[in-house]
This record gives C-alpha cells, structure tokens and sequence, in this order.
C-alpha cells in the first residue's frame, strides 16, 4: 500500500494558468475522490501526475518516491491512469489483443493469454472481443477495455478519470464492486474523479472540490449526506447533487 | 396535446453489423412527437446503434425495418444526398465522443462558426459573435478563450458542450443526443438540459436523449424506452420508472447507488435469457 502526496503542482498553457497551485495527500489504500465545476482542471492533475504532461512545476510522490524519478517501466507497475475519454486513450488500428497484451509485454509477464481473459471478464466483456477493435465496440465497453488495460498489471494507484460515467448502472455496479474488492484485498490506492456524488459518497473517505483550478475544500464523505460544506461553491455543488438525486 | 403524425415513426428496425452473427439491434419499434424520449438500457444494448440508425451513418452494417419515416421523408429509401441534407439542416445528433467527432485540426470555435455559416448567410465576423455567444449559452467560462482551442485541448464536459452549442446554431426539428450530459458537473448540467427543455417546449422540437443517469431520464423525459440486448423490453412514461415492471428495468434501477446509502455491495444483473423475449404490448 502506497500514498500519494501532491506538492504545488502548478501548470500552464500559454498565457493562462489551468492550475496555480494545488496541494493533497491521499493515505495508503484510500479512495480519494475529485469532484467540481467542468473545466476546473481535475483531468489535468490526473494527467500532470501519470506524466502524459510533463511541463509542469510541483511535485507527486508515491510511497515517497517522485513520479519524475521513476523510470517508465517502474511507473507503468506503480502508477495506472484510465482516460475520461475512452475512444482517444485507445489506438483505433490495435485490436483489443494488442491493447491488453503490450503492457503485459514491456513488463515481461507471462500467462498472458489467461490474464488477458481474465481482465476482461472482470469488466464482464467475453473472450471473443480480444480479436475486435475500438470501433467495433459501443461507448460503455470500449470504457471497459480502458480499465481493463489499467488493472492488468495490478498498478498499486490507479488514477480513474470518470471511469464509469460512460456506463449503464447495472455495469458500474459491477466495476465498482470490483474496485471496491481490489482495495481490500490488495491495498490499491485511487484518485478518483467523478460527477456522480452518489459515486464519490459509496467510494471514497474523502474527496476535494475544485473550481478553476483550485482545491476550494477537501471534505470526508459524510459531509454530502446532510451539505456540511463551507466554501459557498461547495455548497451549491452539493446542494445542487442532493436536489438532482431526489427531484430529478 | 393535438393528435398529431408523429414526426419519426420506426416499425421493426434492426440492424447487423458486418462480421458478426446476432443483430445489434432487433425489431425495434417506437414513435416521437414534440416530446422527449428517453432512451435508456445496458452497455452495448444498441442505443447508439438505434441513433445512427436513424441518421443512416452505418457504413458497416446492414439495416432493415418495415418502416423508418421522418415528417414526409421514408429514411428507408432516402438517397445519400438527401441524407446529408437531413443531417446537416432537420435532424441533429450529438454523438457520444464527442471530442472525436470533431476535426482534431481546427480550433474549435471556428468549427461552430463555419456549421453557422452553412445555415445562415453572413460575415466571418458576425459567424465569430455568434459562435461565442453560444459557448456561452451553454456556459461555457471564458468563451473567446475556448475558440481558439483545439478539440485536444478543451475538457471533456467542454467537448460535450461545443457540440451542443453546434447543434442549437444548426437550429435542427429533431435532435438524437447520445449521452450529451454525462462529463458535465450537476450544476452546469440543469443549465444544459434547461436549454434543451427550453427547445422542445418553445420551438417544438423532438428530442431522443439517450442516458444512462436514470434520474435525468425520470424527470427531464416525458416516455422511456429501455433497451436490452438490441431490443425494447419495456415502454414507460418516464415518472413512473420506479414503477418499472420488467426485471431488467428493476434491476437498474437497485444497482444505482444512492447518497447516504449502505456501502454494502452494490446490486448486480442477474441476466436471464427468458429477457430476450419480445416486449409485450402495453398502451
Ligand atoms: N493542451 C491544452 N492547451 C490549452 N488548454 C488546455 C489544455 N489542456 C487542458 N486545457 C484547459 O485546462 C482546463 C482544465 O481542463 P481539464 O480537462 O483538466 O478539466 P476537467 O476538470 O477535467 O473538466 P471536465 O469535468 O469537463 O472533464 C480547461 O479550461 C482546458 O481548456
Ligand atoms: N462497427 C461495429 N462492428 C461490430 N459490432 C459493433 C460495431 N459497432 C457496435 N457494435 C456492437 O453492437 C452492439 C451495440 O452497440 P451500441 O454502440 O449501439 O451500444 P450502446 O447501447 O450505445 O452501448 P453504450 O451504452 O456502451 O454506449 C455492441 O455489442 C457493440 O459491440
Ligand atoms: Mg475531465
Ligand atoms: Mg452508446
């Protein structure tokens, strides 16, 4: 089990700063989740801290160690990401094989074969679709090849970017569960983005809320239930949730 | 409500993509007026695949159905070029990647003026203002900013919007959106669907919102479809989705968590093959 401590990770593009600086530490085995306005830049931490950006200035550290140091090999074992956007994070001409099968590849693994049927089946897609491609597939499952391809080497933090909002409920039911039971038995950490509260209130202990580009509080999970936020955003963030939940 | 054609009557449609054995989509059948239409229904059901199918933008497959009709036109026999005319001008869909769907080399917002600028005559300049006044219908922050971007570089609740805002400029009778909610943050999305609302009930358009949150469908929709396996196992009118009767319906609606609820296991499917029977019946 491993912790994730974020240090004024600051980054820009151009002449605007998406993110200033922003600080959390997530404790080993924790479900940590990132909520708040679209834009606000949760998508770009989770980018920032897997290395897809580098130009930052900051630092992420898991179990002490800084992510820059990590050489890629060490980071793919240490570290997993899966993409808000699930038809861009998969190569339109690698068949779901070549997908599931490289990383097995570049760490060396072998079996490959039984782990790739079996990280599909544990996001409930059959065998056969090992010999499909992306657009051969529907929005929600090619999500699930996504997380498939995150979990098949067992990374000891996965970083989830809205890893279920492409999916019907009876299928997030069972990605969650999973995720849910990979913690317990092998001490994952996650970082987890979501717009769904009901999601972050059944998943995390604690979870941050962001506006343009800033961590406006951190809450623990209890706090949703009954709206015990401070910062004026969160509050109307949470309170828009529970009306959407009960009105809606 | 006046009695009324609909405005898209479907009979039996299926469809079979290229290379594999069981159709994606199986004897569907429904009808839309100027109401909303939730379509709602398992991973791989066939939504998307009834939303293209609509449209015709199945290159690889094979579509049937005894009847597919849009207003005056018979979709089934349509040629290519009046499809495109369809597509462009009377019949919208907002597709569910939709970052992917839009040229991955040009700035965005020159992507929305220039959809202007096939529908209505006017300057370089005019299609500009009106291209940044809909970034920000759609509440987009900073929307001279996000013109200038590229589709990689905006976020995915940005993505979604930018191709809302193209929709409502191409001023479309009919408009399939395919997930068109779902990387938006609660509160910009009842904005959104405020102004989607707002099209059915002031422009009388007909709206096929296909969604996998079922409160949205519950409240923002007037009828439900739910889909299972390719096809339609129940019809409901959306207030009463907690009232759903077939137990694929039941079961979605338990493996939904809930604030403040246990942190037990969530529900899951126990998919039964006596569910691929044909939908009955009901008025
Ligand atoms: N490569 C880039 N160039 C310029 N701006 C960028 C780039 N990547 C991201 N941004 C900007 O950074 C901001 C934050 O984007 P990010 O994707 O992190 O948001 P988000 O919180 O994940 O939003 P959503 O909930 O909609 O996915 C946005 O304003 C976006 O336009
Ligand atoms: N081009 C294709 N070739 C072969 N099979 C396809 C193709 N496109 C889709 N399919 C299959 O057709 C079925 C229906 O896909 P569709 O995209 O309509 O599902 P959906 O209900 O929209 O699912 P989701 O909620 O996950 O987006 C899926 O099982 C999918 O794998
Ligand atoms: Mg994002
Ligand atoms: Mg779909």
């Amino acid at each position: 089990m491993k912790p994730v401590s974020v240090e004024h990770m600051s980054i820009r593009f151009g002449a605007v700063t998406i993110l200033p600086d922003v600080s959390f530490d997530v404790a080993a085995g924790e479900c940590f989740g990132l909520v708040g306005e679209s834009g606000s830049g949760k998508s770009t931490i989770l980018r920032c801290a897997s290395m897809l950006l580098s130009i930052w200035t900051g630092d992420v550290t898991i179990g002490g160690r800084s992510v820059r140091e990590m050489p890629l090999n060490e980071r793919c074992r240490t570290l997993q990401m899966v993409f808000q956007d699930p038809y861009g994070s998969l190569h339109p001409r690698h068949s779901i094989r070549t997908v599931l099968s490289e990383p097995l590849k570049i760490q060396g693994l072998d079996d490959r074969e039984r782990r790739m049927r079996e990280a599909l089946g544990d996001v409930g897609l059959p065998a056969s679709f090992l010999d499909r491609y992306p657009h051969q597939l529907s929005g929600g499952q090619r999500q699930r090849v996504a997380i498939a391809r995150a979990l098949i080497l067992e990374p000891e933090v996965l970083l989830l970017d809205e890893p279920t909002s492409a999916l019907d409920v009876s299928v997030q039911a069972e990605i969650l569960n999973l995720l849910v039971r990979l913690r317990e038995e092998r001490g994952f950490t996650y970082i987890m983005v979501s717009h769904d509260l009901a999601v972050i209130d059944h998943m995390c202990d604690r979870f941050a809320v962001m506006q343009s580009g800033e961590i406006v509080e951190v809450l623990p999970r209890e706090a949703i239930k009954g709206n015990e936020a401070t910062h004026p955003y969160a509050r109307e963030l949470i309170g828009a949730s529970l009306e959407y939940e009960s009105v809606v | 409500m006046t009695e009324e054609r609909p405005m898209l009557d479907v009979k039996n449609l299926s469809v079979r993509y290229r290379g594999t054995d069981t159709p994606a989509v199986r004897d569907v059948s429904f009808t839309l007026g100027r109401e909303r239409l939730g379509i709602v229904g398992e991973s791989g059901s066939g939504k998307s695949t009834v939303g293209r199918a609509l449209l015709k933008l199945l290159p690889t497959a094979e579509l049937t159905a005894d009847r597919m009709r849009f207003e005056e036109v018979d979709l089934l026999t349509a040629p290519e070029r009046k499809m495109l005319e369809l597509r462009g001008q009377r019949m919208s869909m907002i597709l569910q990647d939709p970052k992917f769907s839009l040229n991955p080399i040009q700035r965005c917002g020159l992507q929305i003026a220039e959809a202007y600028r096939t529908h209505v005559r006017c300057s370089k300049g005019e299609a500009r203002a009106k291209a940044i006044e809909m970034l920000s219908a759609v509440q987009i922050r900073d929307p001279e900013r996000v013109f200038d971007l590229y589709p990689h570089e905006v976020s995915g609740g940005m993505g979604q919007r930018i191709m809302i805002a193209m929709m409502l400029l191409a001023d479309p009778g009919l408009v399939i959106a395919d997930e068109p909610t779902s990387a938006l943050d609660v509160t910009v999305r009842l904005k959104v669907l405020r102004i989607l609302d707002g099209l059915v009930r002031e422009k009388g358009i007909g709206l096929i919102m296909i969604s996998h949150d079922l409160s949205l469908v519950r409240s923002f929709c007037d009828r439900v479809l739910i889909m299972y396996a390719g096809r339609v196992v129940e019809t409901l009118a959306a207030r009463d989705l907690d009232n759903a009767r077939h137990p694929y319906t039941q079961g979605l609606l338990a493996a939904q968590p809930r604030i403040g609820g246990s942190r037990d296991e969530l529900p899951v499917l126990e998919r039964k093959d006596s569910w691929l029977e044909p939908a009955e019946e009901r008025p």
